[in-house]
């Protein structure tokens, strides 16, 4: 079966296989040690799964409000969406 | 841990997601695709990276289809709420009586979406529509193809017609579900209609009412069939909403590039709406207020 019809490039190709090992990486480690709900900065309690999805969602909000608000480049948009994440993983 | 001694459940999953993967995130990756590039033919596409975006991000139209949509929504749950709330009042409690009315109530909830938006051309229409030929017929000139308010009025009346009945139906289960021994005692203290129903059934409502919001809001957000077989978005640019739009720029415009990152906004505000959604639903019930 050929996936021309999914007219992929190698950036969504890269952005995708990250998410998906990211998806991978996060069931395994789920597995391996299993997670409890916490309470961090966050007003509800969240397992790491959903502080990841809460952290994609608020990434991809964050890179929307640079392209649709600025003309800067959007790597620093990712640098701070990165930041975002770290930082909600780490005390969300 | 206990509860991760036994995993073979999770195998059970394995034909769902398969499902899902062919129907929804296969064509995810392929909208996401598109959004970065602009498509001519099957071999023939350009890599514009995040043009489409800041194209989408800073079209006025988008912008007003957006503001339409959200007045749309709040006018759906600023009627259809409470009016939802009053018919559940009125509604019998028991006997034939509820049976009765319960059909009555649900019947709009039956009829296909298309359906519903042809039923309403109909009966709008000014020659031989009932509500079209009676407001008329009464002096005033209404006709939804022409005028954007009364396009609007149509679209609303439509919408109100067709979901508030779910939103009656939701609250009479939770007024049912109210023990006797709270009106007895209202009764005893002698509290006024008003007050059984600010302190007693209204609170008593909450969570079903909190599901109500939401749905509406959902539902409303994504509207599309009812009117686009009504008004076709029209007149001009009057009831264009969100997903109106998204199709006109899809497949009347045939722009695949920027409907396919307009796609990707829209599903990220959407999916935004369901997880709070999801996070509202958790807490239903529970007694966490925060």
């Amino acid at each position: 079966m050929t996936l021309e019809w999914m007219a992929w490039t190698m950036p969504t190709a890269i952005f995708f296989i990250t998410i998906g090992a990211l998806l991978v990486s996060m069931t395994i480690w789920q597995v391996k040690a299993p997670s409890v709900e916490r309470k961090g900065f966050l007003p509800i309690a969240t397992t790491p799964g959903d502080r990841l999805f809460i952290g994609l969602l608020g990434s991809a909000y964050i890179h929307l409000a640079w392209i649709g608000l600025t003309m800067l480049n959007l790597w620093i948009a990712f640098v701070i969406a990165l930041i975002w994440m770290i930082v909600l993983m780490r005390w969300g | 841990m206990k509860k991760w001694d036994d995993n073979k459940a999770w195998f059970m999953v394995i034909p769902v997601f398969l499902v899902v993967a062919v129907s929804a995130i296969l064509p995810l990756m392929t909208v996401v695709n598109y959004s970065i590039q602009d498509i001519f033919g099957p071999d023939n596409r350009i890599f514009v990276g995040i043009e489409w975006y800041r194209e989408v991000l800073t079209d006025s139209r988008l912008h007003d289809a957006l503001n339409r949509q959200l007045l749309f929504s709040s006018l759906v749950l600023l009627i259809e709420i409470p009016l939802g709330i009053l018919i559940a009042l009125m509604m019998p409690k028991k006997g034939w009586g509820a049976s009765l009315s319960l059909v009555l109530v649900a019947l709009p909830l039956l009829i296909p979406w298309n359906v519903i938006g042809t039923i309403w051309i109909i009966f709008t229409r000014p020659d031989i529509g009932l509500f079209g030929a009676a407001i008329n017929g009464l002096g005033i000139a209404f006709d939804h193809t022409g005028a954007p308010l009364d396009a609007w009025i149509t679209v609303m009346l439509m919408e109100v017609w067709h979901w508030t009945p779910l939103v009656a139906l939701l609250a009479y289960a939770g007024l049912q579900a109210i023990p006797e021994a709270y009106f007895q005692a209202a009764r005893i203290d002698g509290a006024s209609t008003w007050a059984t129903f600010r302190y007693i059934q209204l609170p008593k409502m909450r969570g079903v009412l909190t599901i109500a919001v939401l749905l509406r809001f959902m539902d409303s957000f994504l509207i599309y069939a009812e009117p686009f077989v009504l008004t076709g978005g029209g007149p001009g640019n009057s009831t264009t909403f969100l997903s109106i739009y998204l199709v006109k720029l899809a497949v009347g415009q045939f722009d695949l590039g920027p409907a396919a990152a307009f796609s990707i906004i829209y599903f990220l505000i959407v999916l935004l709406f369901c997880w709070l959604f999801y996070q509202v639903l958790l807490k239903v019930g529970t007694g966490d207020k925060s």
